[in-house]
């Protein structure tokens, strides 16, 4: 048990804060405390920053313009980009791409597809959408229907998409398709890169509860990419989308918590504001948000260990999603409460929030933001593998329990 | 940076869990229920030759093995997944904390080897009759000096082995202020009272001091830092212990789960069941997060150990009575029977969730240490 790191390591912390000090204004306060139009006009110089330094996708190999950061200085990037309020992802479809995608074609893709797509990811030239979900397969993802049928060199796609994350400022999806319609479940799926920039491919931008369109579906009728768009090997898709998976729990987990640290900070100043810091009962809740905070610190410190030792991922990998969604609901019902009736007429500045906790900058008073993201938070126990899935997962593949039985029911018995 | 246990760590916390498998089974635990002193004497001195429990976090200097407190949070885990080890929580966390973090060689020297060695067993009295953790009622105790010695007269209760212990070391007032005192014991003038207890893998006894002499540990009037310290410690501990007790809950509602069959299938197979086992499971994990970085800030002192050991024992507290009562629910009927083992970790963990301040009290000093 040893929680300090590395001299190289703290050598780095050093220069990831010399880097931050040098790229915002004197009178920082975090990029929460912009509004749409000014984060717009601040965030391409950072984004350029990030970029220049390796730093925008930074687990990439440097060959492909990344930092080649290990899984400590990786952790120790997020972590301190999160403590000083500016995003890792200035652009809605870079985390996707950089974090999702890069990491999937730097395993799976050839030297072409890798020195096509990687590149122009980077540069945001290519912004990408995640096409798994479908409107009959979320879940049950693997029961996915959306197909693709190889004519002469292209494959022909057909099928929906949905729940694609900044899809309307996509220009590609990488999707998995039933390639082998005689296989069914995992089997039989194969994992392409598709134009989106074509009569076959429409996008519907999807309003949630918060009014806010962050997420999009897609209808593929007829829509083509190239037979060299497939990564990873024909049929091979499942395995190729599982493989990202792993990523970004062994790192993400420290800056998590840092996150949700920041916003929690931002509670007890809402609080203080209504003088409820001394009420007993509120005490009680943050005191608890407080530890929960703390433990979801840890377990993204168990992560990270896990990832420097190179060790397969332990517990806490099963289980820090579905904690840290569920605590966040706890904080944002606590922030509702604590607003009490102004909450429900609410007024203030929003910030360019994502799904996550709300960066540093934000107006601790503005029951907008506290609202918006109290709405928001409803979504983080389903998206990512529900609470639910997540329960049979640790109770099946932890513990050993019986599985479910896969008996079909005719719906409307 | 490494958040876990060495591989050394884990082969020892092996052979702990070989050894309380062998010596603590469930008909031991049942059968000591019913025994004078609630332990096997025989087990605490092959806990101490075989493995130097007792002594692991007290420097060689002293007797001890001198390894931390992360290895003796790690034996009271296993302790606590087998309702074992005895004297073990009152002698080596309870009195060699107090004693060690007093700075008091003199009783350091007198009484640390005993206790690493098994053969001294030593406990801390702090609470009064009415049972508060606010240290403001650990001092209704008064000590006065007679000119030569400090005689001790008044109460104290809920003090674990005092029935077994070869000294007490107690905290009482004295004209210079809060003060620790080491009582021999049996003494002339201190009446032991067994409590009848919930939770019967446990001892405690109630206290009646009538002039009896008492050694000073540290100066007169330092008490109350020493005690705080050792509180925080004495909470870590007990969230080591309930982290065992989730791990055996656990163990036994999913093994239940497996063979219990109703409907034709495991009711392992329905989801109602399998969901409460994956939150024991989560209860257990995030639990024993908590402990290790606890036991951690222990082990080096850090500044914000107040916030860790009052965050662990309220978190873990609530967690072991969930995982234990959930225990029972999954058991079905048998979970509700004597015979049946699942009461006797509901009532440790009931019991343990009062002992040393409820949740709520920690949470409110948890929020005191943050400043909030």
């Amino acid at each position: 048990m040893d929680l300090t790191y590395t001299p190289a390591d703290e050598a780095f912390r050093a220069r990831v804060k010399e880097f931050i000090a040098r790229h915002v204004p004197g009178d920082w306060r975090g990029c929460g405390a912009l509004d749409r139009s000014a984060y717009d006009a601040w965030s391409e110089d950072w984004r350029k920053a990030l970029l220049e330094a390796g730093w925008l996708a930074p687990a990439w190999p440097k060959e492909y313009g990344g930092g080649a950061l290990s899984v400590s200085e990786q952790s120790i990037l997020s972590e301190e980009l999160t403590k000083a309020g500016l995003p890792q992802s200035p652009r809605p479809n870079d985390g996707i791409g950089f974090s999702l995608l890069g990491p999937t074609l730097l395993a799976w893709g050839t030297p072409e597809q890798k020195e096509h797509f990687l590149g122009r990811t980077l540069s945001g030239e290519i912004r990408w959408a995640q096409g798994y979900s479908e409107p009959d397969a979320g879940s049950d993802l693997f029961s996915l229907r959306t197909r693709a049928v190889l004519h002469g060199d292209e494959w022909v796609i057909d099928g929906a998409k949905t729940w694609q994350t900044a899809g309307m400022y996509a220009n590609w999806i990488f999707l998995l398709a039933r390639t082998d319609p005689a296989a069914e479940k995992a089997k039989g799926l194969s994992f392409l890169l598709v134009p989106v920039d074509q009569p076959g491919v429409e996008v519907r931008p999807i309003k949630n509860m918060a009014g806010l369109t962050e997420f999009a579906s897609f209808t593929f009728t007829g829509a083509r990419t190239a037979a060299s768009n497939l990564v990873g090997g024909q049929n091979n898709g499942a395995r190729v989308a599982l493989t990202l998976l792993g990523f970004e729990r062994r790192v993400g987990g420290v800056s998590a918590a840092a996150a949700y640290a920041i916003e929690l900070d931002r509670l007890i100043e809402l609080a203080r504001h209504h003088g409820y810091n001394s009420n007993p009962v509120i005490r009680q809740r943050i005191s608890a948000c407080w530890s929960k905070v703390q433990i979801i610190r840890y377990l993204g410190l168990r992560a990270l260990s896990v990832g420097i030792g190179g060790q397969p991922p332990g517990p806490e990998s099963s289980i820090i999603k579905m904690y840290g969604a569920e605590y966040h609901k706890e904080i944002t019902e606590l922030a509702m409460d604590i607003a009490g009736t102004a909450g429900i007429a609410p007024s203030g500045a929003l910030s360019a929030s994502s799904l996550g906790a709300d960066p540093l900058g934000v107006d601790p008073l503005s029951t907008s933001s506290w609202s918006t993201v109290f709405l928001l938070a409803r979504a983080g126990t389903i998206y990512g593998g529900s609470s639910e899935i997540q329960r049979n997962t640790i109770a099946e593949q932890i513990l050993g329990l019986p599985r479910e039985p896969r008996v079909p029911i005719p719906v409307g018995r | 940076m490494f958040f876990g246990l060495s591989p050394e760590q884990q082969d020892y916390q092996r052979a702990l869990r070989d050894f309380f498998r062998s010596s603590s089974t469930s008909q031991d635990v049942r059968r000591l229920t019913g025994d004078e002193r609630g332990y096997d004497e025989t087990a605490w001195r092959r806990m101490a030759g075989d493995l130097g429990v007792q002594g692991l976090d007290i420097p060689e200097q002293y007797g001890g093995s001198g390894a931390s407190f992360i290895e003796l949070a790690i034996a009271l885990e296993e302790a606590g997944y087998a309702l074992g080890g005895g004297p073990l929580f009152a002698s080596s966390v309870l009195a060699s904390t107090c004693l060690q973090q007093s700075e008091d060689t003199r009783a350091m020297a007198e009484h640390l080897p005993g206790i690493a060695s098994g053969q001294k067993i030593a406990t801390l009295a702090v609470a009064d009759d009415n049972g508060a953790w606010d240290p403001a009622a650990f001092y209704g105790l008064k000590a006065r000096h007679d000119g030569r010695d400090y005689v001790l007269s008044g109460t104290k209760s809920y003090v674990f082995d005092a029935h077994v212990a070869d000294v007490i070391l107690v905290t009482a007032q004295t004209e210079d202020g809060p003060a620790i005192f080491a009582v021999n014991s049996p003494a002339a003038g201190l009446r032991q009272t067994r409590l009848p207890l919930l939770d019967q893998t446990r001892r405690m006894s109630r206290l009646e001091f009538s002039g009896v002499p008492g050694h000073p540990v540290g100066a007169p009037g330092a008490a109350g830092r020493v005690v705080t310290r050792t509180l925080l410690t004495a909470a870590v501990a007990l969230g080591a212990e309930q982290v065992g007790g989730i791990r055996r809950c656990l163990e036994m509602a999913v093994e239940y789960a497996k063979i219990r069959v109703q409907f034709n299938r495991p009711i392992g197979g329905f989801q109602a069941v399998k969901h409460m086992c994956a939150d024991m499971y989560t209860l257990m994990e995030t639990a024993r997060s908590a402990v290790l970085y606890a036991a951690w800030c222990v082990a080096n002192d850090t500044s914000d150990l107040a916030a860790a050991a009052h965050l662990t024992k309220a978190y873990c507290s609530e967690a072991y009575y969930k995982a234990a009562a959930d225990n029972i629910q999954l058991h079905g009927g048998i979970g509700f029977t004597w015979e049946h083992d699942c009461h006797l970790f509901f009532k440790r963990a009931t019991a343990s969730l009062q002992y040393l301040g409820s949740a709520q009290f920690h949470r409110e000093l948890l929020a005191q240490a943050i400043k909030l």
